[in-house]
């Protein structure tokens, strides 16, 4: 007989047994069942699941992948090939991965701009968005590193020309250049060293976002109004509440990525591509992921190289200091009439720079793009801080209850969501 | 607040679903390039076995003696309805290097099912040097390597014209209307009866072309018809299972409100 008696929480007894060992169980019971949800969350609180869910996708589909890939530059193409034709279901798996990377940054980027217009980045969630940027950050460069390794003609030429942005910096650049390629030029080493890469940084980020789900679930997360939980009655529990929105919202984004992998699965990718690699052939343009594309329209709308990098990196960068360079109280831009639609033009103006990232860099283009890259800055360094101080924020309610009772009308197609 | 939501919603979704189509726009030529009715369009068209086969014909007799397609294994011809013997005899057409033997010596041996489909030259320096210093590419994924993929393959086939009078031509080059740039090192590859068909079809260059074409996209994929069954049966299940999702949904938030 044991002396201290094992405590009996569960019905179930092997739960028990590891809950008084390991407390995982009531853990996940705290953050995944009870944990309390706003009510008046909408259906861009699911992005994040979903980008969850995306992550996983591409972590299983990867691993297969590279059980059949060969990182070595005159076998690479053929070996990516071979998986799509030779290996059962091989090009399920290959067509998963590119396009769910795809959809991964679409979900990430809804997640980020619901981050922004709700204001969710400030006081106490600071953490969790700088969290959040470190993984659009490392997102970034697994997905280039990713790019190269198929060893097509715009894997080849994509990472000269990324690589080659290092050799701008003053003094080190050239060094550095040549440490990160392991040779002068792209090529084998090159092509090893980003294959390992490529294949660690996944499980970095899903690090990074066990930290990151870790520090919204601290204060809870944040909601449409952008206003604090003040009652038991403002929250429904995660289970069921919102993992049915969350399942739903999966089936949503299932249909969308199946229509693309099953019936289209080459139209997000470009076609140079399925030429092999050949360093003697510069590709007549080179194009960036077209999800990267809006920094890539940054740098090339500054006629000097470093001038260029150092915008395109300050751009991703300053994002992180976004909760410092706002000054107003409220959170959610639902209450704030001026900056709201400043907001939104920021939106616009952020794809319209993808846009012109995919065209050449001259004429009307490069216009575009220096326009957008001004506006770019101008919003986040000086219309963010400014606009809070003289904004006068609309009345914001009470509580949680009272927007529910004030909409009781509307609250059923509020609630409808998605569609 | 609720036309607020509302404003925002639109915008996000519009943003969702303009993003990928950007994309695609972004990507594309401004020419128009036209569009050809294909066996294994749609959503649930099936390749044409019969024209994949007269393709392979096509480009047996023709596109082989410059062109390699690499990535493709006689025993692939089963799946568009040769039976393995055939394959057998028109591997055997072919020879390749193997080796070495016991004695250490490479030697040559007729192909077998399981090789590779034989290319025309050794090597991409022998392939310039017979073609005025252009370079056949492989066309194993060719429709996949080209903007509008069959439809150009297709167009670029009969596109062949005189060109304009104040056109300066290459040397060595010939007019095209659909090639980047007009010019293309390869002489008109096809004409009226180039190909005998065994099954009686008649010859004419649209259907050489569009039969070549057809065997050049089940090349480069081969597993379109698996593909798009399956691809029904996932979207299918998402949405059932969706809408038992949402029914439960609607229940279940009900009493929230
Ligand atoms: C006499 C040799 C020869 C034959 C036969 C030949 N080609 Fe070509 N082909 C070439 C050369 C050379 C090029 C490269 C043209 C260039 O780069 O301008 C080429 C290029 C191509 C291209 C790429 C065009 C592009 O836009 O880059 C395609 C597609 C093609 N051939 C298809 C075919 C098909 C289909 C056949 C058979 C019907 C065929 N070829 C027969 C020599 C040939
Ligand atoms: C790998 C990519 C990412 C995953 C898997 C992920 C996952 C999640 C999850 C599960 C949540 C909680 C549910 C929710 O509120 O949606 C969350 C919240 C949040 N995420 Fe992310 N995230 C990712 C990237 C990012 C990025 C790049 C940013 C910003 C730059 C970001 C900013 C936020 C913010 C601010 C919240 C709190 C939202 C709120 O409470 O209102 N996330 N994330």
């Amino acid at each position: 007989m044991e002396k201290s008696p094992e405590q009996h929480k569960y019905k179930n007894s092997f739960l028990n047994w590891i809950e008084f060992r390991l407390p995982i169980v009531s853990y996940i019971e705290k953050e995944y069942k009870d944990y309390p949800m706003p009510k008046n969350c909408n259906y861009f609180w699911s992005f994040g699941a979903l980008a969850t869910i995306l992550l996983v996708v591409l972590i299983v589909s990867g691993i297969f992948l590279a059980m059949n890939y060969t990182p070595h530059t005159d076998m690479a193409f053929d070996s990516v090939e071979r998986i799509m034709r030779d290996v059962s279901y091989g090009w399920l798996l290959r067509y998963m991965h590119s396009n769910g990377s795809a959809f991964f940054f679409i979900v990430v980027y809804i997640h980020i701009l619901r981050g922004m217009y709700y204001g969710s980045y400030k006081y106490p969630r600071e953490l969790n968005w700088i969290l959040g940027v470190f993984i659009y950050l490392l997102m970034m460069a697994t997905s280039f590193l990713g790019y190269t390794l198929p060893w097509g003609q715009m894997s080849y030429w994509g990472a000269t020309v990324i690589t080659n942005l290092f050799s701008a910096i003053p003094l080190v650049g050239d060094g550095l250049k040549t440490w990160i390629l392991g040779d002068y030029t792209v090529g084998n080493a090159t092509l090893n060293r980003f294959f390992a890469l490529h294949y660690v940084l996944p499980f970095v980020i899903l690090g990074v976002v066990g930290l990151h789900v870790v520090a919204v679930h601290v204060h809870g997360s944040n909601n449409p109004a952008g206003i604090d939980i003040k009652s038991k009655g403002d929250t429904v529990s995660f289970f069921p509440y919102m993992i049915v929105k969350d399942t739903l919202a999966v089936c949503v984004c299932g249909v969308a990525i199946s229509v693309i992998i099953f019936f289209g699965p080459n139209l997000m990718a470009e076609v140079d591509n399925y030429i092999p690699a050949d360093p003697l052939v510069t590709p007549s343009h080179i194009v960036a992921n077209w999800y990267l594309a809006p920094f890539y329209a940054i740098l090339r709308a500054i006629p000097d190289k470093l001038g260029g990098v150092v915008l395109m990196f300050a751009a991703i960068l300053i994002l992180f200091v976004l909760p410092w360079l706002d000054t107003s109280k409220t959170k959610s831009c639902n209450y704030r009439p001026v900056y709201k639609w400043f907001m939104m033009l920021f939106f616009v103006n952020f794809f319209v720079l993808g846009y012109v990232g995919m065209k050449p860099a001259a004429g009307t283009y490069l216009l575009i793009a220096r326009i957008g890259l001004v506006y770019y800055f101008v919003f986040l360094l000086i219309l963010t801080p400014f606009i809070g101080k003289f904004e006068k924020p609309k009345k914001i309610p009470a509580s949680i209850s009272d927007i529910l009772k004030d909409n009781n009308l509307s609250k059923s197609e509020h609630e409808s969501g998605m569609h | 607040m609720k036309v607020e939501c509302i404003n925002m919603k639109v915008l996000l979704l519009t943003f969702l679903f303009l993003m990928p189509s950007f994309c695609i726009l972004a990507s594309s030529n401004d020419a128009k390039m036209p569009k050809h009715e294909w066996s294994f369009g749609g959503i649930t068209g099936t390749f044409d076995r019969a024209s994949i086969q007269r393709g392979y014909k096509v480009y047996r007799e023709v596109c082989s003696g410059c062109h390699s397609m690499s990535l493709l294994y006689y025993r692939d011809l089963i799946d568009i309805g040769f039976s393995e013997e055939e394959v057998k005899a028109i591997s055997a057409e072919y020879t390749v290097q193997d080796g070495p033997n016991d004695e250490g010596e490479m030697f040559e041996r007729p192909a077998r099912p399981s090789d590779r489909f034989v290319s025309p030259f050794a090597n991409e320096q022998e392939a310039r040097m017979n073609n005025n210093g252009s370079y056949p590419p492989d066309l194993s994924v060719i429709t996949k390597a080209k903007k509008h993929g069959a439809d150009y393959i297709y167009n670029l086939l009969l596109g062949y014209k005189e060109p304009p009078e104040d056109y300066e031509i290459g040397e060595g080059m010939y007019y095209n209307e659909w090639k980047e740039g007009h010019q293309i090192a390869m002489a008109p590859p096809l004409d009226e009866g180039y190909v005998d068909y065994d099954d009686g079809t008649e010859n004419t260059l649209p259907q050489l072309s569009e039969d070549v074409t057809t065997f050049l996209v089940w090349s480069a994929e081969p597993e379109l018809e698996v593909r798009k069954k399956l691809g029904i049966k996932v979207i299918l299940f998402f949405i059932i299972f969706g809408i038992f999702i949402y029914i439960s949904k609607k229940r279940l938030w009900r009493e929230i409100h």
